[in-house]
């Protein structure tokens, strides 16, 4: 117990600092894979074919790539080979660039958990759209997609939650984040390994589980009444 | 299966809306080429497009001494952790449910935390203890801590799946088997759970990319696998773009055979009736 106490005045700063990073990395990475998973999502239901094709070929190339070559690929080619400076700052580069591998990953899922949501909506609901004289994107503005939106809640929380805990990855993106401080603590303090492990393991149960929870109350209090 | 579905938010287009649906896909087809053609000068610039950068992988070499027993490392972890990930999925499955609540509950609390921590942190953890406990060979540890790593996550996705699945039956399943004398532990496992296997077989398959996938993590963990044999390959041959596409080629081909595998399934079992 005392080992376990001193080692957090050693590292207690630094494990929350951490932990901290891998927050942020989900905040950003999360709007900006819903911003762009949504355009893929309309892009994918849209009457144009060459849009179709696109969405399906991100989705099928992205969803089947490991997260662990796209963190590598930031760091060792965009980084490595073709010198790519977001920031002047070197570890806010990688950190970017983490957001970057972040993103285009889970977009794919952030789209098929929209598309999934739109396969809630019954046909009526378009035909109804139609019949008012909506053309496509109107229809899916106004009525397909907050219909769908609300459908999806339980696909997008399951992408979030994937999120999270996929932040761990951008340790192969040479981030600060808290898997990396993990290793270098239990290599340092190993008679402390199963603590310091069950330590930061208990901080993602504590943020996922319930978010879990929410998403299903909200899911329930969203669910469109048909 | 959504294809149809979706084809129907629009409606079929008349002369005017053909036009225009002509024009804007014309205007698509325009602006991903262009992107294409982006990339590729952008990539020629920079001299990655040059042949010797890729003539490395028509040599044999780099495929026998690198990529292919980097795969077979990938898929042997793979299949290994799919079987175990069953067992423990079936194991925990049907501990959650137990009508024995200290079973339930300690299988639901195994279950919920082992979903909710990221694989990278168990592998980290399993690889270093592992490598210090004495237990295996030092050298195997991260090929230990990636399948019990990869079991422990998928184990409770599946448990999960088994239990929801088994939730989804009808009553009358249980209740025959009951009625034929059956207790419930035989029940559950002659009547129920083969049922809500057949029926979650699509997510389960799902479930095998993502072990697939996530047997990259190992490259974090040094494990001897393609992504790391293929950063090895890069290094090399000053190619580590080219490697990194070619690892990542074979990755997708792999996974999406097995979700054209998962579709195939599930549109066979929903053609197949009611269960």
């Amino acid at each position: 117990m005392q080992g376990y106490l001193s080692l957090w005045d050693e590292y207690g700063a630094r494990i929350m600092e951490s932990f901290w990073t891998n927050l942020q990395l989900t905040f950003w990475a999360f709007i900006a894979c819903a911003i762009l998973g949504t355009i893929l999502a309309i892009m994918r239901i849209s009457p144009i074919p060459s849009l179709r094709a696109f969405g399906t070929a991100y989705v099928n190339i992205f969803r089947n790539t490991p997260l662990t070559i796209i963190m590598t690929f930031g760091v060792l080619v965009l980084f490595g080979v073709f010198q790519l400076q977001l920031s002047s700052d070197f570890n806010f580069n990688f950190f970017q660039i983490a957001i970057i591998g972040l993103t285009i990953y889970h977009a794919a899922f952030f789209c098929e958990a929209i598309r999934s949501g739109v396969n809630t909506v019954p046909l009526g609901q378009a035909e109804a759209a139609r019949a008012i004289g909506l053309g496509f994107l109107p229809a899916a503005r106004l009525v397909i997609l907050p219909q769908a939106f609300r459908g999806a809640i339980v696909p997008m929380g399951n992408v979030l939650i994937a999120l999270i805990k996929n932040t761990t990855v951008a340790l192969a993106g040479s981030v600060a984040e808290i898997s990396g401080l993990m290793k270098t603590m239990i290599e340092y303090r190993a008679d402390l390994g199963v603590l310091i492990f069950l330590t930061v393991a208990l901080m993602f149960v504590v943020i996922v589980v319930p978010i879990g929870m929410l998403v299903t109350w909200l899911s329930k209090k969203l669910a469109v009444a048909r | 299966m959504s294809a149809p579905k979706q084809s129907v938010l629009f409606d079929a287009p008349g002369p005017k809306a053909k036009r225009r649906i002509l024009l804007l896909n014309i205007l698509g087809v325009l602006a991903l080429l262009g992107l294409l053609a982006y990339l590729a000068i952008g990539l020629n610039s920079a001299g990655q497009l040059a042949p010797e950068k890729w003539n490395v992988f028509l040599k044999g070499g780099v495929w026998s001494n690198f990529i292919l027993p980097g795969l077979l490392k990938t898929l042997q972890a793979a299949a290994i952790s799919i079987v175990t990930s069953l067992l423990f999925g079936f194991i925990f499955g049907m501990g959650r449910l137990s009508h024995n609540k200290v079973i339930d509950w300690v299988s639901t609390i195994i279950v919920e935390f082992f979903r909710a921590v990221p694989v990278l942190l168990m592998m980290l953890f399993l690889w270093i203890m592992l490598a210090r406990s004495g237990w295996v060979q030092p050298q195997d540890s991260p090929f230990y801590a990636v399948v019990i790593g990869l079991t422990l996550y998928n184990g409770s996705v599946i448990a999960e799946l088994i239990r929801s699945g088994v939730h989804g039956l009808p009553r009358g399943q249980r209740e025959a088997g009951i009625a034929i004398g059956l207790t419930r532990g035989q029940s559950l496992r002659l009547i129920e759970i083969p049922q809500a296997l057949t029926a979650m077989l699509p997510a389960l398959i799902s479930q095998f990319i993502v072990i697939l996938k996530d047997s990259a993590l190992g490259y974090i963990i040094n494990f001897n696998e393609l992504l790391f044999n293929g950063k090895l390959v890069g290094t090399g041959n000053s190619n580590m773009f080219q490697s990194l596409v070619i690892v990542a080629a074979i990755f997708i081909i792999l996974n999406f055979a097995l979700s054209k595998l998962a579709s195939v399934v599930s549109s066979r079992l929903s053609s197949r009736g009611q269960i």
